[in-house]
């Protein structure tokens, strides 16, 4: 049994969902995350798995530290997200998310190259399913974009995988490096699913389309996935930091404007993956464990935040911050899970959040990433704000929308109330998590220097928001995140904020513009040479067709010739 | 012993059992005739693999003229293999003709449909077998006069009209076969391919050589279906019976890569061909036009057929595309894909068959939602289309690993970024269809289709199952292929 990745127990007995019915299905759907869990509890140390294809022998179960803590976070997010999707009745779905999982598993196992390019496009294919599922023409359109460009993340791992063989002889997954072209081509396939700036946009435009448990699912795997790859790949890798840096910062400014609630979380998502990217970058074992330990504790409580905006958008049928409000009386439960997932990733003190993210902010700090240190703070009050505050604010507080509707149903609570005690208990007790990281632990989150920085920056946030809600200035939104921003740093005052917001805003849309009209452009051409009444694409006059022939053989009859 | 006469079996059997079928009124007859015929080819077609195999290339000689006198049948390793691609497929495919058929041809026709068939089986193992030229060309009409006819009996209307052009178009590229095999016949004054090829030493560089290569080179191309030489293909393949489709996309144009191979490697040889001619990039821009042109076309068509039909032409273009790397890895590469593609184009069009078979349309609009209802015809769609896109775990994925290696060993980075940007195309066209078929609502038409009858969803699976079995176990058509491909380049002796 050692040789079979807790992967394949997923993807395997995914193939068999559809042949069961009714409870047993169900039973059996939360039986295979367990039971992956236990046999990857028991697997020693080591690599197992071998075999040969293709003539490279393939390493298909590394268990180490690394790639056992990212082993069971996916596994326990496979068993919340089973449970919260137990009331969906359509087999496609069902089958296609434990696909997902498992391939998402069995890469996190991936000894060598091919097998994680194999499990990468299992996941790339798997999860267009939760998209697609939804069945409107919107998300039919974003999950094709997501599905092109997660095929070109895993062709790119293709190409980079290929070259390295070829070059090096080797398809090993172990450190890479910038300096060889396979390990350009490796990285960038690796930043399209982290999601890099510029590379991010498939993330914030399908996970919002997705179906109310399919986000869950997506939130969890795909760019976690990456992030494990990055961390065994391109650890201390300079620059990363920069990368995870501008990571942390700009989606916080879509998010501040986006209305969709769903959407503000798929930013918040990027945001809080530049997080561990800056944790990869520097590289240290105490930032590596940062980012081993944040990831863990962000795939819970983004998918408690995922969950409970499902559950609206479930109950609801919308999840706009302006359609919302009031929702606390009919959705008590939900709320109060919404809420501490949004203290978790504020990073409230006793919650997962705070025990992680320190781990990141002080090796940034220890290792003189001083100005990194400042951007992860200012993001740090810019989650808070869009996360933190607007989510739960404007979904179930904020002005009484009259909405009025069933609290969530009972596996959708039950997935939440599981989420949401890892979230406390792992804030109380970060010891449970500390001894499971990739590296030995010594450190302690609850310093008096830590708690009050962090306190410090949370109440201000907090002080402003109710300051700015009693004067009735709250709704034009800007106003209060000017306010983080202003906390933040001093120095810069507000008018220079706007309007590098307004530029930035003008540059995006007129950029955008501007390659759309190239695009349709290009793709006007392309449907009136290739579409049904294309060129390319007619029935041919018979004449025509023996003109082409012929005027190949006078081609041919030539070059030979000369 | 029943052992050495198995060359002469491979051809003799459907050709018997052709006129055997002729003889009956009723299809189910027929039927039966041409299923035993299918079965007993597969096994000749096997043994012969055995033999080659085990004892290297087999010469036998028809009637028992000695070549170069008489026409020789010449097996080896290669055309062993293409055999047994072809019986394969031709044995497959007839559980599921039966219902197919019913329901698509005239109840007076069938039994002529499955006579047809077995003629058009009969000419394209006779190609593959046969070490003579003239020979082949005579095959090459059998199979083309009895897909003109196959292709004729679609329901479709238009299919008449496929038929005519495919005719002229196989009539041009039959002829300028033959002027090329007269030309070599007049240098050298022999139709055997080996003599030829030992005859042809010290005047390759002739202008009638030369001339004939150029004729061969189109002619078989046309066969192929070689971008920009196609144009007969997709309405041939959209408008002919299901069951004719799913055959003929599988066999009819591996067959003709086969003979160009063999034109090019045995009998013209690496050098001529290579070294003196730039074939290499001939090929190689032509591929690339299939890959990228007929991909694109695919994604905007709305019937399912015909997509399939542009995507074939995409997918000749990855076999041509290893006979312009012409590396030893290449060349595997486009080698494994005649099987690879085979198997892959051969489920995707049974599984469409089927569809038609409960919904009576292939056009887009009508497959809203088809997966609910047929979710096992619809999930070896899926899968073979898998295949198509290259995910690793299905045959597709070996093509293009070799294809890529083959490229990689020139140095040709840009060509492997092409390759793999080729297949984002078909993520598209695979993807839009998959789309449409799962995640849409049920649409009328729909409604009350269930899954085929077991006759037809067995063949289909199992033809799915083996784009997955070889995808991870290659021992049988990489190895084969990579032989194949190292006896090729080490000039076919």
């Amino acid at each position: 049994m050692t040789d079979v990745s807790p992967g394949l127990i997923l993807l395997l007995g995914a193939l068999l969902v559809p042949l069961l019915r009714g409870r047993a299905r169900s039973i059996y759907m939360l039986a295979l995350p367990v039971l992956a869990f236990v046999h990857l509890a028991a697997l020693p140390y080591g690599s197992f798995g071998a075999f040969e294809f293709l003539d490279m022998n393939l390493v298909t179960l590394r268990v180490d530290r690394l790639s056992s803590i990212f082993g069971y976070i996916f596994l326990i997010a496979a068993l919340v997200s089973v449970i919260y999707s137990l009331h969906v009745r359509d087999v496609v779905q069902q089958t296609a998310s434990l696909i997902y999982a498992g391939s998402a598993v069995g890469a996190v196992f991936a000894g060598d190259l091919v097998t994680l390019f194999v499990f990468w496009e299992g996941t790339a294919i798997a999860s267009v399913v939760l998209i697609w599922a939804r069945g409107t023409e919107a998300s039919y359109r974003a999950g094709m974009r997501y599905l092109i460009i997660q095929v070109l993340s895993g062709l790119l791992l293709f190409f980079g995988v290929l070259l390295n063989y070829r070059v090096a002889g080797s398809i090993s997954f172990d450190a890479l490096n910038l300096e060889t072209q396979a390990g350009l081509l490796i990285f960038l396939a690796f930043g399209i699913k982290c999601a890099f700036p510029l590379l991010h946009n498939w993330l914030e435009d399908a996970y919002p389309e997705a179906t109310v448990t399919g986000t869950v699912w997506l939130s969890a795997f795909t760019t976690k996935l990456a992030v494990y790859s990055l961390a065994r790949g391109y650890a201390g890798t300079e620059i990363l930091v920069p990368i995870g840096a501008a990571m942390t910062a700009f989606p916080i400014f879509y998010a501040v404007i986006e209305n969709d609630l769903r959407r503000v979380l798929a930013y918040s998502l990027n945001n809080q993956l530049g997080f561990m990217v800056v944790g990869i970058g520097i590289g240290t074992e105490l930032s590596l464990n940062g980012t081993a330990a944040h990831a863990f504790c962000h795939i819970l409580y983004k998918a408690l935040l995922f969950m409970s905006m499902g559950a609206v958008l479930y109950r609801v049928g919308t999840v706009k911050g302006s359609e919302l409000g009031g929702l606390y009386k009919s959705m008590p439960w939900t709320t109060v899970f919404c809420i501490i997932g949004a203290a978790s990733i504020s990073a409230f003190p006793l919650f997962s959040g705070f025990i992680s993210k320190s781990l990141i902010l002080s090796a940034a700090m220890k290792e003189g990433y001083f100005w990194t240190w400042i951007v992860l703070l200012f993001a740090s009050a810019g989650v808070f704000h869009h996360s933190g505050i607007k989510i739960p604010y404007f979904a179930f507080f904020a002005h009484d929308s009259g909405k009025r509707c069933e609290e969530a149903p009972l596996n959708m609570l039950v997935a939440m109330a599981i989420a949401a005690a890892f979230c406390i208990g792992l804030g109380i007790m970060p010891g449970l998590l500390y001894s499971h990281l990739p590296f030995p632990v010594d450190y302690h989150p609850y310093s008096v220097e830590h708690v009050v920085t962090q306190l410090q920056l949370l109440m201000f946030s907090a002080l402003a928001f109710t300051v700015l809600m009693r004067t009735g200035l709250y709704p034009p939104e800007l106003k209060s995140v000017n306010l983080d921003f202003d906390w933040t740093y001093r120095r810069l005052g507000k008018s220079v904020l706007q309007s590098l917001m307004s530029f930035g805003q003008q540059i995006d849309s007129r950029g955008t513009a501007t390659l759309t009209r190239t695009v349709k452009a290009f793709l006007s051409r392309l449907y009136r040479h290739h579409g049904p009444q294309g060129v390319l694409a007619r029935s041919w006059p018979t004449g025509s067709m023996a003109f082409w022939t012929t005027l190949l053989l006078g081609a041919c009859l030539i070059v030979y010739y000369f | 012993m029943i052992s050495e006469h198995l060359p002469a079996l491979q051809v003799v059997i459907p050709l018997l059992g052709a006129v055997l079928c002729a003889c009956f009124k009723r299809g189910v007859a027929a039927w039966f005739v041409a299923c035993v015929a299918s079965v007993a080819v597969l096994i000749v077609s096997v043994g012969l693999l055995a033999q080659v195999y085990d004892g290297g290339t087999i010469s036998y000689a028809l009637g028992g003229w000695r070549p170069p006198f008489g026409i020789e049948y010449r097996i080896d390793i290669f055309n062993a293999y293409v055999l047994v691609l072809v019986s394969v497929i031709g044995a497959v495919i007839m559980p599921y003709a039966k219902r197919s058929v019913e329901q698509e041809i005239p109840a007076d026709r069938q039994a002529w449909f499955y006579s047809i068939y077995l003629l058009c089986l009969c000419g394209l193992l006779g190609i593959a077998i046969t070490g003579d030229a003239f020979n082949a060309f005579v095959f090459m009409e059998i199979s083309s006069l009895a897909t003109y006819a196959l292709i004729a009996m679609g329901r479709d209307r238009r299919a008449l009209l496929a038929a005519y052009q495919y005719l002229i178009m196989g009539t041009i590229g039959a002829t300028f076969y033959v002027i090329g095999v007269g030309l070599l016949y007049s240098m050298t004054g022999t139709l055997n391919l080996v003599d030829m090829a030992n005859r042809l030493a010290g005047i390759e560089e002739s202008r009638a050589v030369l001339a004939a290569l150029a004729f061969l080179t189109v002619g078989i191309s046309l066969k192929l279906a070689l971008f920009p030489l196609h144009v007969w293909l997709p309405n041939a393949y959209a408008y002919a019976p299901s069951m004719a489709t799913a055959f003929l996309s599988a066999t009819a144009t591996k067959v003709a890569v086969y003979l160009l191979l063999r034109y090019f490697f045995t009998v013209f040889g690496v050098s001529v061909v290579y070294a003196d001619l730039p074939i290499s990039w001939i090929f190689l821009v032509l591929s690339l036009a299939a890959m990228f042109g007929a991909s694109v076309v695919a994604v905007f068509q709305n019937n399912i057929k015909r997509m399939l039909a542009y995507s074939s032409v995409g997918q000749i273009g990855y076999i041509t595309l290893g006979i312009g790397i012409a590396n030893e890895t290449g060349l595997t590469g486009g080698i494994v894909h005649l099987f690879n593609h085979a198997v892959t184009k051969a489920t995707l069009f049974m599984a469409v068959g089927a569809i038609f078979f409960r919904i009576g349309s292939v056009r887009i609009e009508d497959l809203g939602g088809v997966g609910k209802q047929m979710p096992w015809t619809a999930g070896a769609f899926v899968i073979a289309g898998f295949s198509l896109l290259g995910i690793p775990g299905t045959v597709g994925f070996i093509t293009k690993w070799y294809l890529g290696l083959g490229a990689a060993e020139d140095g040709w980075w840009w060509l492997v970024i092409l390759i793999v940007l080729s297949s984002m195309l078909s993520v598209v066209y695979i993807g839009r269809f998959v789309e449409v078929m799962w995640f849409r609502d049920v649409v009328p038409a729909a409604r009350r289709a269930k899954e085929p009858p077991l006759s037809m969803l067995l063949p289909t699976l199992l033809l799915t199952g083996a784009t997955i079995f070889f995808g991870f176990d290659t021992r049988l058509t990489e190895g084969v292929a990579e032989l194949a491909a190292q006896w090729l380049l080490s000039g076919a002796r």
